[in-house]
């Protein structure tokens, strides 16, 4: 009998101060990785989901996780890894997609429609045509709001981002991918 | 399912397993190399985020490799403790970088592929390989939007550019012969939507498809070529040197 085991709700309070350690000003929780938080006997389960599959952050997340549980004294914590469905850019919270831009990183846009949070993965159209599959329009800086922006390549300093240059303020910047 | 039947089922979702991580693995190890040594900062960049990607995808195929074979072997012991004979990567991904043309060839080759395969074990019926599948999906899609934007501008390029592609590509296309004729694999249609994709991209760089379509083939039975070895040695010494070893 564990007399001060607190509530899920508190849970999930304590994990929106984790922050992403590549993007700290937004929460592991606002990135929509933590998918579901559980007490299982006297475990407390935290399942999260990969971004990217070899994104090297995923690790330095779950310690993270861990420690800061820990430290509200919660002593067994089990971090569970779940696949699917697979992680996607429409879980980001709204507030983040703010933050990110206030930090200098254009946020994804919007699949369409968006993918359910819980539902499967949905499936993209068979479209064999390779040119067509490049289907994001530019981003806006956010910098200076401009919408000229050009790709300067779809690779950026972490997995989840491109990088991009403003062609009125000049500044280069990063989008985080819509993923 | 009697004993002997759950067992060919195992045997196969094994095989399938390492085919995928295999062929991840190696790829990556090759495009790890380029690190810092990029013709440009930005490629440089987009070569190892390839690479990392790759390897993310190995080691989720090689854990589930291990767990179907249930023998113990956990990722690393996959990676580090096998030989040349016991690897079942494609025999594309283990050749050489060579200039960029050939690391971008290679890469274009194989991501269509990689692609629609991915595509379709999204519906596997396990569901632990759909998962994967589906998740290096989403991964593969930049990659091949880029490997064909290169092949395109190598190939439609200088006349240096084009002329080295264009070798490139008479170089290394009896090795894509091989991605159809995977057992645990249903090649059915596979082939002809590669074709569509890849002519397409060749049509837009100005390039002839090569005529010959013979195939080369081995490695579903661990026989590859010379190059697989020397990357092995570099790949592995170190876990070999120091087994078991943390840092």
């Amino acid at each position: 009998m564990v007399a001060a085991r607190p509530a899920v709700e508190t849970v999930w309070q304590w994990l929106s101060a984790v922050l992403d350690p590549e993007i700290p000003v937004i929460s592991v929780v606002e990135l929509g990785i933590v998918r579901e938080v559980a007490w299982r006997e006297e475990s407390l389960v935290v399942t999260v989901t990969p971004t990217y599959s070899g994104c090297p952050a995923t690790e330095v997340i779950s310690a993270d996780i861990e420690g800061a549980l820990r430290a509200h004294g919660i002593e067994q914590v089990r971090i569970e890894t779940r696949l699917a469905p697979a992680w996607t850019t429409d879980w980001l919270a709204e507030p983040a997609r703010e933050k990110l831009r206030a930090f200098g990183i254009a946020p994804p846009g919007r699949r369409d429609p968006p993918l359910s949070p819980t539902g499967p993965t949905q499936r993209p159209g068979r479209v064999l045509d390779i040119r067509s599959l490049d289907a994001e329009a530019a981003p806006v800086c956010p910098h200076c709001g401009s919408a000229h922006t050009r790709l300067v390549s779809g690779f950026g300093s972490t997995p989840c981002k491109s990088a991009h240059v403003c062609n009125d303020c000049l500044e280069p910047f990063e989008r985080f991918k819509c993923h | 399912m009697s004993a002997v039947a759950a067992s060919t089922v195992d045997a196969s979702l094994f095989a399938l397993c390492l085919r995928l991580g295999d062929s991840a693995l190696i790829l990556s190890q090759r495009l790890g190399a380029w690190c810092g040594h990029g013709p440009a900062l930005e490629e440089d960049i987009a070569l190892t985020n390839t690479a990392l990607d790759l390897l993310g995808q190995a080691r989720l195929w090689l854990s589930l490799a291990g767990e179907v074979e249930g023998a113990g072997r956990d990722e690393d012991a996959l990676a580090y403790w096998r030989d040349d004979r016991e690897f079942r990567n494609l025999l594309i991904t283990e050749q050489p970088n060579g200039d960029y043309a050939q690391t971008m060839v290679r890469q274009f080759l194989f991501d269509a592929w990689h692609r629609l395969v991915l595509e379709r074990l999204g519906e596997h019926h396990d569901s632990r390989v759909a998962a994967i599948a589906a998740k290096a999906h989403k991964e593969v899609l930049y990659h091949l939007r880029r490997s064909a934007d290169w092949v395109v501008r190598l190939g439609d390029g200088t006349e240096e550019s084009h002329a080295r592609t264009q070798a490139t590509l008479d170089l290394l296309w009896p090795h894509a012969g091989e991605m159809f004729l995977i057992d645990e694999i249903d090649g059915e249609g596979l082939r002809a939507d590669w074709d569509a994709q890849v002519d397409a991209v060749l049509a837009d760089a100005t390039l002839c498809r090569p005529a010959s379509t013979w195939a080369q083939q081995g490695s579903g039975q661990g026989r590859h070529t010379e190059h697989l070895s020397r990357l092995l040695a570099e790949m592995q010494v170190v876990a070999r040197a120091h087994p078991g070893a943390h840092w």
